[in-house]
């Protein structure tokens, strides 16, 4: 159905809530706008409840107006500081117990392929680094593992920012945290690597300071997802409370951070590559068929 | 397999012709699924939980369901069932003992997120020593969640619970989760006569918008802005959507019983109900009740048996009816706890009439003679038995 049900009902149009009409006439329903008209057009995500200067917040915000078919796109979040600003976003969200997302996504995506075999439902995890990479841990892995057709972006903030900052296997080695009292004890997973070892077909790292580069990384992680296996973001989304990161110098960790461990980097299969410089080399980053 | 064709639930229930076959209880539960038109069913093994899923498999294997995976462990496995029902899937599972609890966090958010999935619970020990008995203590942790429960005394039964299962679970006003719980090993292993409808007649297919909340499939307007989602309002706010939508979830278990009337003959049997003792039980329980009964029915004794066959929805009123006259009520159960005989004491006036027991666990078998020394003792009759009848 995708566009038809963000059509408003012929007469009932002076009666819609203000910012569901501003979603059909003024959204992304059905259009293409480039990252950089940001403010431009009615956002999936204007208003949450993150706290202001949350590097997390303006990932996810990113991350909605980057969505290729976001008419047909379901979000499935955990627990966690991602899921405060995801459930508020004009795309449907399902929330499920903590660290089950790629589970659930699992049972869902299959359940759609089922039922709309001639149409794309894009399946989206997006959840932080201690319901994917710690008591999501299997379901995370396994997901890839059966091949599932789905994309899982990881929001790293190195933290369990919504319990109260207790450390994850995310976080530096070192790094004292709650929980931590003497410092962490291991290394950082490298998740990336992780990813890769169990199949995914496109896999980037992300220090999300170039809205371009995060859009074009979201677009070709669900594209590929579509048609060739897992995909994975690993994207760092600094937390400034827990870490103490002034709301000015948050752009700057990320810079700083994309510099020291978080360099941008993309790895895809053969055939995935293939596939993108097909569609990319068509002039238009949307081939007609997303919106298909 | 046979071409199936699609037949009215009523029909396939309660009228359809049926063949008798010798089966174990596994194979009921699947031959229930064979003809539940089920899209999507997800596995987890354990050991000896039964054969339900690999027989499920099979019928996957033959065309019979349009998709099925071995998931990575039990909460993956009911996760993935709820995310796959959010898609508007018919979906099907089975557990068992450590399983259904590994996976309980899942199974209990499913009647909340109005997952109308069918969970065969095929009994088997929990506690510490280990043991892969079956004992049906597991079925107290899923009475407070919301699901409907329904407890399988034979073959038979849980070939008829498990289809109106599916029936009763997406009926628009229930719209939740049913159990179908029997016992591993002496009903899922054993063999007994099963009347089946035809193979080649199944339920009509699931319509996921006949639904109290739709599925998650951008199908259905409006586009979801959740600028209220309760859980980031006040406290007082999220507690009181939780609280109306949990009053919500439990009245829809209380609409089930109308359907379990209409499918399951209602939530009790009675056999004798001008009794003066009953032995109330559910499961395989009642079976030996049966025999007990039946033994003092031999020796001219007024005893009558209340086999309990829906656990959620309670028949708080029918249970309290048929035992308003009784002098005792004797509740053998395969569990340590109890829990069958807190929920009739819980329903009924003068509950020390109720006798707690006899009750084995560990997986034992429940000799009747335990459940006829009870009786014998309500009616003051000393006998030193050592052959019945």
């Amino acid at each position: 159905m995708g566009l038809e049900y963000v059509r408003i009902t012929t007469g009932f149009e002076d009666y819609m809530p203000k910012d569901y009409v501003d979603l059909v006439k003024y959204g992304q329903f059905g259009k293409e706008y480039d990252i950089q008209e940001l403010g431009t057009f009615k956002e999936l995500l204007e208003e949450h409840p993150m706290c202001a200067g949350c590097f997390m917040a303006y990932f996810v915000r990113v991350f909605y107006a980057s969505l290729p078919n976001p008419e047909d796109t379901i979000v499935i979040g955990t627990a966690g500081c991602a899921r405060l600003a995801l459930s508020q976003a004009a795309v449907p969200f399902i929330y499920g117990n903590y660290g089950d997302t790629n589970a659930v996504a699992s049972g869902l995506k299959r359940a759609l392929k089922i039922r709309f075999p001639d149409k794309e439902k894009d399946v989206v995890v997006v959840a932080g680094d201690g319901g994917l990479m710690d008591i999501g841990f299997g379901m995370t892995m396994h997901s890839w593992f059966r091949r599932e057709n789905f994309t899982t972006i990881m929001v790293d903030n190195e933290v369990y920012g919504n319990t109260g900052g207790q450390e994850s296997g995310m976080t530096r080695k070192g790094i004292q945290l709650k929980m931590a009292p003497k410092g962490k004890k291991f290394d950082k997973i490298n998740v990336v690597e992780l990813a890769k070892a169990a199949g995914c077909v496109y896999v980037a790292r992300i220090s999300p300071t170039n809205p371009k580069r995060i859009a074009k990384t979201i677009k070709r992680a669900i594209l590929a997802a579509r048609h060739f296996g897992p995909t994975f973001i690993h994207a760092y989304t600094s937390c400034n409370i827990e870490y103490s990161i002034p709301t000015e110098k948050v752009l700057e960790d990320a810079r700083k951070r994309e510099k020291e461990d978080f360099a941008f980097y993309e790895y895809m299969t053969d055939e995935v590559k293939e596939y993108f410089e097909q569609i990319e080399n068509k002039g238009k980053q949307q081939p007609s068929e997303v919106k298909a | 397999m046979p071409e199936q064709k699609v037949v009215d639930t009523d029909y396939l229930l309660l009228e359809a012709p049926r063949e008798r076959k010798f089966i174990t209880g596994a194979q009921a539960m699947a031959e229930a699924v064979k003809r539940a038109n089920v899209d999507m069913a997800i596995a987890y093994p354990i050991t000896p939980q039964s054969e339900v899923m690999h027989l499920v498999g099979d019928l996957w294997a033959q065309g019979y369901l349009k998709d099925y995976y071995r998931a990575e462990e039990e909460y993956g496995a009911f996760s993935a069932i709820a995310g796959a029902a959010r898609g508007g899937a018919r979906v099907f599972t089975a557990t068992s003992g450590p399983g259904l609890l590994r996976g309980l966090e899942a199974i209990v958010s499913w009647p909340g997120h109005r997952v109308p999935a069918v969970l065969g619970v095929l009994t088997r020990v929990v506690n510490a020593p280990l043991s892969i008995q079956p004992d049906n203590i597991e079925i107290s942790y899923l009475l407070n969640c919301g699901a409907v429960v329904l407890h399988a005394e034979n073959q038979q039964d849980v070939f008829d619970f498990t289809l109106a299962a599916f029936a009763i679970a997406e009926m628009v006003d229930v719209y939740i989760p049913v159990a179908v719980a029997t016992e591993g090993f002496f009903v899922t292993h054993a063999k007994g006569y099963v009347d089946l409808p035809p193979e080649d007649m199944k339920l009509p297919d699931k319509n996921p918008y006949k639904s109290p909340v739709p599925p998650t499939d951008c199908e259905i307007p409006p586009a979801r802005i959740q600028r209220d989602a309760p859980v980031q309002k006040s406290n007082f706010m999220s507690y009181l959507i939780h609280a109306v939508w949990q009053q919500e979830i439990w009245s829809s278990n209380a609409r089930a019983m109308k359907y379990i009337y209409k499918y399951l003959k209602g939530p009790i049997e009675v056999i004798n109900p001008d009794a003066e003792v009953f032995v109330v039980a559910s499961g395989c329980a009642a079976a030996q009740a049966r025999e007990a009964v039946r033994y003092s029915q031999l020796e001219g004794l007024n005893v009558g048996l209340v086999k309990v066959k829906s656990i959620r929805p309670f028949p708080e009123k029918e249970i309290r009816e048929v035992l308003k006259n009784a002098k005792g009520i004797v509740i053998p159960e395969h569990n340590i706890v109890g829990w069958l005989a807190r929920e009739v004491r819980s329903v009924i006036p003068n509950n020390d009439r109720v006798v707690n027991g006899p009750r084995v666990y560990g997986g034992m078998t429940l000799p009747t003679e335990l459940i006829l020394d009870e009786i014998y003792k309500i009616l003051g009759i000393k006998k030193d038995r050592k052959v019945l009848v």
